[in-house]
């Protein structure tokens, strides 16, 4: 057996009172793919941070091909030969593809022979792993997927053997996911090892050999992908069996609830983020807004949410309302009851620093159920109010006191979804339910929104992850540039097919 | 998860600023000669050890209460209000205008009508930046800046030009007349039997201050308004998504700050001075900034911070009156307590968290133990 390209031994890490990492260790095989994969929280990124320098473990080894390597920052981790993709790409947005490359290595005071040879390099690489950019575009004017690649040049410059990457395909469509993937598997054919971090069951079948999984700081797991599957790993995460698909019966749908009209959006810079889409949402229906991020969703969300100013007509059971003005705000949409969960809970949803019981309230702070008198809130109806509903959804810890970012993200979208479903909205909006939120939450959100549906209440699902469109959608819309695409039925269309309405690309059906 | 205890967070850090800061002080006095612990006892003598010295140090406490209020208030909706100088200077203007003008049967029904035209004056000198600020996005920082010269240029021609009596040489308005004095805390005290000094400057306006501390803490913490204020303030974009407007909320929160930094001229315009003169407000404006800081923006922390600016004040001066310290001296000790507890927070904090989170990780390891 040959050494390990990496290999953790026994790696510790605590923030305070919280341990996110409990004794930590597994060997990566030169030349494969390995998989890590928990629930958010779970300590995948701590450990990453931790192998290229960003934290230093409180106890524990990291060996590189075979020798002890103390990696105290990430110059360190370069030096070491490892690469890392972020989440977030870490580019210079007006600067080209080959600025960006060759940023922070640098070997000269001269910039020109640096570039040259970069310029060089980069045909190299491109040819050998299907990593094709234009070096001299600028980073603002390509495509995330691009961008992406992007960042994969910038470690192969570096001479990185080991590549490190944290949720690659969460900005992707399938078809830019599938692209990575054969890079990957080319990158893996030259011998270099790659770490692949996801909370996607399917991207580790598909394309790991070995997988960990990690669950509150631990290492609950390390097996061939070849000998797992699906529901087992899910299991493996959560700690209990889980169902992976969404049970509900077929859709009664009724009257129209929300018919939207050649509606346009335009932002803040006069860019057209929407550009005269019209659909409608029926009575005990479900419609998924399915898309890439970043095409429109999240304008035409805060159109309807009532904090942006748009054109065309919006009926809400078959009366106007006002898309500019004073009377085309959050709370004039909510008394025409259209409750929303916002895509951002954090920016938006929740006031980080409010205690949950204030977060409770929020957006129907004007109630009269919490009001004391004319001038007075009644605190205490809003902690009881809080009491109550943290007890209907199973907020973990159930403590109305305790301020909103104390909780975990899946009990975050919990007093979120909590608070608007409860108002027995005619039209919920809800943008990316389950983003950030762990398996055993994500299960308890669906089954409510599927819950709403059954009681006759239109709703209006966004979401940039297709597997939840197409398990709980009744009719699915693809969103690409401001534009919708065309419909298409869960049951009569496929990953693929809408893989490719969300690229812009029109079948002969539509 | 909480890093430190709330105690830690509201007593220790101050406490542990205001140290550093009078130790930094005593080196200072030390370099130029002088006896730091003889100072130090001077000071405290002069500030807290009669009712003479309570007097000035109760009347400069209620100033900075005022414009405390003021910019904590501001706070809560993340406006930083630097125009405190210049709305209590406009303050002041109302104050003169209504005592000097409308015939006041009683001192009470005087009090009542200066308190509501000296916070309207202040809150349309806050109205402008508070507008450009919420509808054209210039900056508040810097237009209440700004704001503060006008105002002091204002006041400056209205005093030499308009509101001088006829052959006087002081540019100032005319006595305010008998009727609109204010009780002084002597006056007060006396009624109940209690002797206080009759010629500190404290007055009523004291009882105004600490009302109008609890009229904010109500406000903040129970009404709909603060709950959008504070709301706004941690977040704009989930207030966007709540349907509060940010320009109403704007607008609010600085016309209430600013009407509370032109209530202090009830305090030194019509409860000291009498009549308006000019530079009225001594830098009272820019010590709310400092006192909203060290006072976490909390009525209750505000007061208290106020008490202690106005024990630097008095004692302060004080000591420019007993010692060779040079006056300046005092300036820089003033400045030392206000860099301490207010700019260089994060000094003191950071370490002590690290010693609350070193201290909890003992405990929790013992117990783990046991």
């Amino acid at each position: 057996m040959s050494t390990p390209a990496i290999e953790l031994k026994g790696i510790s890490k605590a923030f305070g009172p919280v341990q996110a990492n409990k004794d930590i260790s597994i060997r990566v095989m030169p030349g494969t793919i390995h998989g890590i994969i928990g629930e958010n929280g779970a300590g995948k990124s701590t450990l990453m941070s931790i192998l290229y320098g960003f934290y230093k473990a409180d106890a524990g080894e990291i060996w590189i091909n075979g020798k002890k390597t103390e990696i105290p920052d990430s110059q360190h981790a370069i030096r070491a030969g490892i690469g890392m993709v972020f989440q977030h790409f870490k580019l210079v947005e007006n600067f080209t593809v080959l600025e960006n490359v060759v940023l922070g290595a640098e070997d000269g005071a001269l910039l020109r022979p640096t570039l040259a040879r970069a310029r060089a390099q980069l045909k190299k690489l491109a040819e050998e792993y299907e990593l094709n950019v234009d070096p001299d575009a600028l980073i603002e004017d390509i495509g995330v997927g691009m961008q992406q690649r992007v960042e994969i040049l910038k470690s192969l410059y570096r001479q990185a053997d080991i590549l490190i990457l944290d949720e690659p395909t969460g900005v992707l469509t399938p078809a830019e996911a599938d692209h990575l993937f054969r890079i990957l598997e080319s990158l893996k054919r030259e011998g270099k090892t790659i770490i692949l971090i996801t909370h996607k069951l399917r991207e580790i079948m598909e394309i790991t050999d070995t997988v960990s999984v990690m669950r509150r700081g631990e290492m609950t797991a390390t097996v061939r992908t070849a000998d797992t599957s699906p529901p087992e790993l899910a299991e493996l995460m959560v700690g209990r069996k889980v169902l992976l698909r969404v049970e509900k019966a077929p859709a009664r749908p009724g009257d129209k609830v929300l018919e939207v009209r050649n509606l346009s959006v335009t932002d803040d810079k006069g860019v057209k983020r929407i550009k005269d889409i019209s659909f409608e949402v029926r009575a005990g229906e479900i419609l998924g807004i399915a898309g890439v991020a970043g095409n429109g969703q999240s304008e035409l969300l805060e159109a309807l949410g009532g904090y942006q100013s748009a054109t065309g007509t919006i009926l809400v059971n078959g009366q106007p309302i006002d898309l500019t003005g004073s009377k085309s705000d959050g709370r004039t949409r909510r008394d025409r009851g259209i409750a929303h969960v916002p895509e951002d809970r954090q920016r938006e949803g929740l006031i980080m620093d409010f205690q949950a019981w204030e977060n409770v309230a929020f957006g129907y702070h004007h109630r009269p159920e919490y009001q004391k008198n004319r001038f007075l809130m009644d605190h205490a109806a809003m902690k009881a109010d809080c009491e109550r509903k943290m007890e209907r959804f199973d907020v973990r810890p159930p403590n109305p006191m305790l301020l909103a970012k104390s909780f975990s993200g899946g009990n975050q979208q919990k007093l979120v979804v909590a608070r608007e479903i409860e108002r027995n909205p005619d039209l919920l909006l809800v943008g990316q339910p389950t983003r950030g939120v762990d398996i055993g939450a994500i299960e308890f959100i669906h089954q409510q929104l599927v819950a709403l549906r059954d009681q006759g209440k239109a709703i209006l699902l966004v979401s940039v992850e297709l597997d939840e469109i197409l398990s709980l959608s009744d009719r699915i819309a693809v969103m690409f540039d401001g534009q919708i695409m065309g419909e298409r039925m869960p049951a009569e269309t496929t990953a693929k097919e809408l893989g490719l309405l969300m690229a812009g690309i029109r079948g002969e059906a539509a | 998860m909480q890093k430190m205890p709330a105690w830690a967070d509201v007593v220790l850090i101050p406490l542990i600023s205001l140290l550093l800061a009078a130790i930094l002080s005593g080196l200072v006095i030390l370099a130029i000669g002088e006896n730091p612990w003889e100072a130090l006892k001077l000071m405290i003598s002069g500030s807290v050890g009669s009712s003479y010295a309570w007097g000035y140090t109760l009347y400069y406490a209620t100033n900075f209460i005022f414009t405390g209020l003021a910019v904590a208030i501001a706070f809560h909706s993340r406006m930083f209000n630097i125009g405190g100088e210049g709305q209590a200077m406009l303050g002041g203007l109302g104050v003169a205008y209504v005592c000097l003008f409308i015939p006041w049967p009683h001192w009470s029904l005087a009090l009542i009508g200066a308190t509501a035209a000296s916070a309207l004056f202040g809150a349309a000198w806050a109205a402008l930046p508070a507008y450009l600020q919420a509808r054209r996005g210039s900056h508040i920082v810097i237009t209440t800046i700004m704001f503060n010269f006008i105002a002091a240029a204002f006041l400056n021609y209205l005093l030499v030009n308009v509101l001088k009596p006829m052959g006087a040489m002081d540019p100032a308005t005319a006595k305010f007349p008998a009727p609109t004095h204010l009780p002084s805390l002597h006056d007060i005290l006396g009624a109940f039997g209690i002797p206080f000094s009759k010629a500190a400057p404290a007055n009523v306006a004291l009882l105004v201050a600490i009302l109008a501390c609890v009229g904010v803490w109500l406000l903040v913490w129970r009404t709909r308004l603060g709950y959008e204020i504070r709301a706004f303030g941690h977040s704009e974009s989930a207030a966007k998504y709540a349907g509060i407007s940010p320009t109403r909320i704007i607008m609010l929160s600085m016309l209430i700050s600013g009407g509370l930094a032109g209530m202090m001229a009830i305090n030194n315009v019509m409860g000291e001075a009498e009549r308006l003169v000019l530079n009225s407000t001594e830098g009272a404006g820019f010590i709310g900034i400092a006192v909203a800081l060290m006072g976490r923006s909390h009525p209750l922390g505000v007061f208290l911070a106020a008490i202690l600016f106005g024990i630097l004040y008095q004692g302060g001066a004080e000591l420019a009156l007993w010692t060779n310290i040079p006056r300046e001296m005092i300036v820089v000790i003033q400045a030392l307590v206000i860099l301490f507890t207010g700019a260089l927070d994060n000094m003191v904090r950071m370490p002590l968290e690290k010693l609350f989170l070193a201290l909890r990780r003992g405990q929790t390891a013992t117990t783990a133990g046991e």
